[in-house]
């Protein structure tokens, strides 16, 4: 019953997305006031619909309902509780339903609450959304049915990949995904003020809350895979360039750009045409993300069965939209006039450079992860990998740190070059002071990408926090906080990936009981090693005993699991976290005369990265609310002072 | 193109509008061409045995060798971390190296792909071996190797 209805709901979402799109026609391009009454509540009864839709697969998780095609395959009735609700988004058709339930929540949302629009963009922008929704819910009911029944019901469920029975995991796709969303609304902004020409600050602060919004997501969504690989795995790396990885890295570097050039438009009513082709741009690499992973064509950690049609149906919907997007502002780009101007030297002019480097790293991203695709369909097998994306990321990325030290401290429009070099000063003091710090301290040559990863976190550190210097900090806007938290974000992310990079050591090892290894100052002995059991699966367990200095600072105990559903040995590794690193630990294979392997690591600083990387979700929170409710007031004093004014009702065409 | 339809500036307002759109398509250009030199030296083929042994790679070039680990060939050394074994494809076998920790599923008669290099003394000297993880999780390259998901049984025929 509980499938039914579920499939019942999404149909007449799916229907009601179809009104929407021929609603906001009507209204945008002929005018016809009578349809526009009904644009609104439709976008709010879809979105209930479709959150109900989720609610019901979550639903037939939790009751293991068997006789569901998906459950059967996908599910265990052991499986502890929080992986059963996790489960329903933890496959293909779940993940694509949860991706337009909350698709259809946010442009409920964007009909409910979004204030600063004229009406006729408003409409037209609900109108975009309901026509990227129409190709998710025609790609979920035609090729992805998440309700189909299984006859005759399953006795048992086929269970979730160990890999994935992790709290970590099961929260990380479900936060990618909703800052794919995220930039989904932008990119239906562009599309409504494309269509009624309306390209301007009010539009760049309509979308500005939702790409920061996808953007704090997104960030988070990273920084968690990042770590979750990185203790799940066992191989002591934080990134891999994994096309997964990589996949979630373009929608975020799209909209770190976008973000940027949003707030120039707010601020300063330039770089409109510029700022509309990102938000098609970010929503293109969503949808480009999602076809990598969705598609089956990339078969890593991440990626699912194969099969062909609905990689095929994600790339009709993503030539659809970005094609249609494109095709529309080159019809329309002409009607954009050019926004305000600004000199060379200037915030809006770095800002410029911010944006064109993250497009360039985007793109160096983009070739390396599609590349061995394109080999492979021409018969030669290549794999990308840490070579190059080490060797062209990490420049780039070091050219935009330092624009990241000179840009916040610049001023609108135009500067004085003498005075602008004074106020970096003590930025690039910074990172001279570290340079010498480095060359003189280090035990180690170190390689020239991590020591000026080095320099340059030191210098953006206090480049970020330079623009609150002489300010009372109480009158402060919440927002600039936000910034300035994002950008020493940067440098302690930066930090800790050129320290783990320079500075780790490592240590392999033969262990029998008894042993002891010494590692950066750190005492290991292994104790023992015995079996354990857990819910639904068995290990070997090490006990492993840490000293420094002659005191006992700890005990880790890593595992080698074996799981029963289905039967998959994983690695546990563990990691004792002290102020100063992390000492990471795995616990090999047996070896013969009692002995085992072990493998030790010392990664200096390396929680950094992830501090870092939460400095900067932080800094985007902070931002949201202080953009919205500088926004809401700036509201309240235009209602009070004006009458509402007439709305711009331009035809298309 | 830009710059020139937008009809309502003068010649000042194009002119910005002309040098952010020549950046872009510097800035474009230049990642290409940044993309297609890093590409040349640092992209890592897949050979099976047989086809590395026919293209002479030469030693230090970093490539991934994908084959089945012959039978009777994986032997341990005393410190317990260095293992050698063969690949093979059937055609061409060829010795390797590794150390560390090996995954769980390197075994004999299955199937792995070893990252690395070959020496000049031509054993292969891997620094990472990828090992088929499980029905559904695997290096992408074995797909051809060795899998068969009705029977899940190993087959070297695959190939």
């Amino acid at each position: 019953m509980i499938a039914e209805a579920g499939l019942a709901a999404l149909w007449l979402a799916a229907t009601l997305a179809g009104l929407q799109l021929l609603l906001a026609w009507a209204a945008v391009a002929q005018g016809n006031a009578q349809a526009a009454r009904f644009i609104r509540p439709l976008a709010v009864a879809q979105g209930a619909l479709a959150g109900l839709a989720m609610v019901a697969l979550i639903i037939l998780f939790l009751i293991s309902d068997m006789s569901v095609y998906l459950v059967a395959a996908n599910s265990h009735s052991m499986k502890p509780f929080i992986y059963k609700f996790a489960g329903a988004w933890g496959n293909h058709e779940g993940s694509m339903l949860l991706w337009i339930a909350v698709m259809s929540v946010a442009g409920a949302a964007v009909a409910l609450f979004e204030r600063s629009l004229d009406r006729a963009t408003h409409f037209a922008t609900l109108g975009a959304q309901a026509a990227i929704s129409l190709g998710f819910y025609a790609f979920l009911l035609l090729a992805s049915n998440p309700f189909q029944r299984l006859n005759p019901p399953a006795a048992e469920g086929q269970g979730l990949n160990p890999l994935l029975q992790d709290p970590g995991l099961a929260f990380h796709p479900p936060t990618l995904y909703f800052g794919y969303v995220g930039l989904s609304v932008a990119f239906s902004f562009a599309v409504g003020a494309l269509l009624t020409r309306q390209v301007n600050a009010r539009f760049a602060r309509a979308i500005r809350p939702w790409v920061l919004g996808a953007w704090v997501l997104l960030t988070f969504g990273i920084a968690a895979g990042s770590y979750w690989a990185y203790y799940e795995l066992g191989w002591g790396g934080w990134w891999f360039w994994d096309p997964v990885e990589n996949a979630s890295l373009m929608p975020w570097l799209a909209a770190t750009a976008l973000l940027h050039s949003a707030s120039v438009l707010a601020a300063r009513d330039a770089l409109r045409a510029w700022t509309i082709m990102l938000a098609v741009v970010a929503f293109a690499m969503s949808m480009i993300g999602t076809f990598l992973v969705r598609s089956g064509i990339l078969t890593s950690v991440h990626a699912f069965a194969v099969d062909p049609t609905r990689g095929s149906f994600i790339l009709i919907l993503l030539g659809l939209y970005i094609g249609g997007a494109l095709a529309l502002f080159a019809m329309r780009v002409h009607t954009v006039n050019e926004g305000a101007r600004f000199d060379p030297l200037s915030r809006e002019a770095l800002l410029v450079v911010n944006n064109l480097l993250l497009c360039v790293i985007l793109g160096l991203v983009l070739i390396g992860t599609l590349y061995p695709l394109l080999t492979e369909m021409l018969g030669q097998s290549v794999s990308v990998g840490p070579p190059y994306f080490n060797a062209v990321i990490g420049p780039v990325t070091l050219v935009l740190m330092a624009a990241l030290v000179v840009g916040p401290l610049l001023r609108w429009r135009r500067d004085e070059p003498k005075a602008a070099i004074w106020r970096t000063a003590p930025a690039i003091l910074a990172g001279l002071l570290t340079l010498v710090a480095v060359l003189v301290f280090a035990d180690r040559p170190v390689g020239w990408l991590p020591l000026f990863g080095l320099v340059m976190a030191a210098a953006v550190a206090v480049a970020s926090i330079a623009p609150l210097w002489k300010r009372n900090l109480l009158r402060t806007p919440l927002f600039t906080y936000g910034m300035v938290l994002a950008h020493l974000g940067c440098a302690v992310s930066l930090a800790g990936m050129a320290s783990e990079t320079a500075f780790s050591s490592e240590r392999l090892a033969a262990a029998a009981p008894g042993d002891s290894f010494e590692i950066s100052g750190y005492t290991v002995t292994l104790d023992q090693v015995r079996p354990f059991a857990g819910p639904n699966w068995t290990a070997m367990e090490a006990v492993l005993l840490i000293h420094r200095d002659g005191k006992l600072i700890g005990t880790a105990r890593p595992q080698a699991r074996y799981f029963t559903d289905p039967p998959t040995p994983t690695n546990e590794s563990v990691q004792l976290t002290r102020w100063n690193g992390q000492l990471y630990l795995v616990l090999g294979e047996a070896l013969e005369n009692g002995r085992w392997q072990l493998r030790i690591w010392w990664k200096p600083f390396v929680t950094l990265i992830w501090g870092g990387a939460g400095l900067i979700a932080l800094g985007g929170v902070l931002a949201l609310i202080g953009r919205v409710r500088r926004e809401r007031k700036q509201a309240r004093k235009a209602a009070s002072v004006d009458a509402p004014l007439g709305h711009p009702q331009e035809a298309l065409a | 193109m830009v710059a020139v339809t937008s009809n309502r500036s003068g010649p000042k307002r194009k002119h910005q509008r002309l040098v952010l759109v020549l950046l872009a398509l510097a800035a474009m250009i230049g990642g290409v061409l940044l993309a297609m030199s890093a590409l040349r030296s640092q992209a890592a083929y897949f050979y099976t045995p047989a086809e590395a042994l026919a293209a002479k790679v030469e030693p230090g070039r970093a490539i991934r060798l994908g084959g089945m680990v012959e039978a009777g060939s994986i032997k341990r050394h005393g410190d317990g971390t260095t293992v050698d074994f063969r690949l093979t494809d059937g055609e061409a076998t060829v010795p390797a190296t590794f150390t560390g920790i090996t995954p769980d599923l390197f075994a004999e008669n299955s199937g792995a792909v070893a990252e690395g290099a070959f020496g000049p003394d031509g054993v292969f000297r891997a620094t990472n071996i990828l090992a088929k993880h499980d029905e559904r999780y695997m290096p992408r390259e074995m797909e051809g190797i060795d899998y068969d998901p009705q029977t899940h049984q190993v087959d070297s025929s695959g190939q």
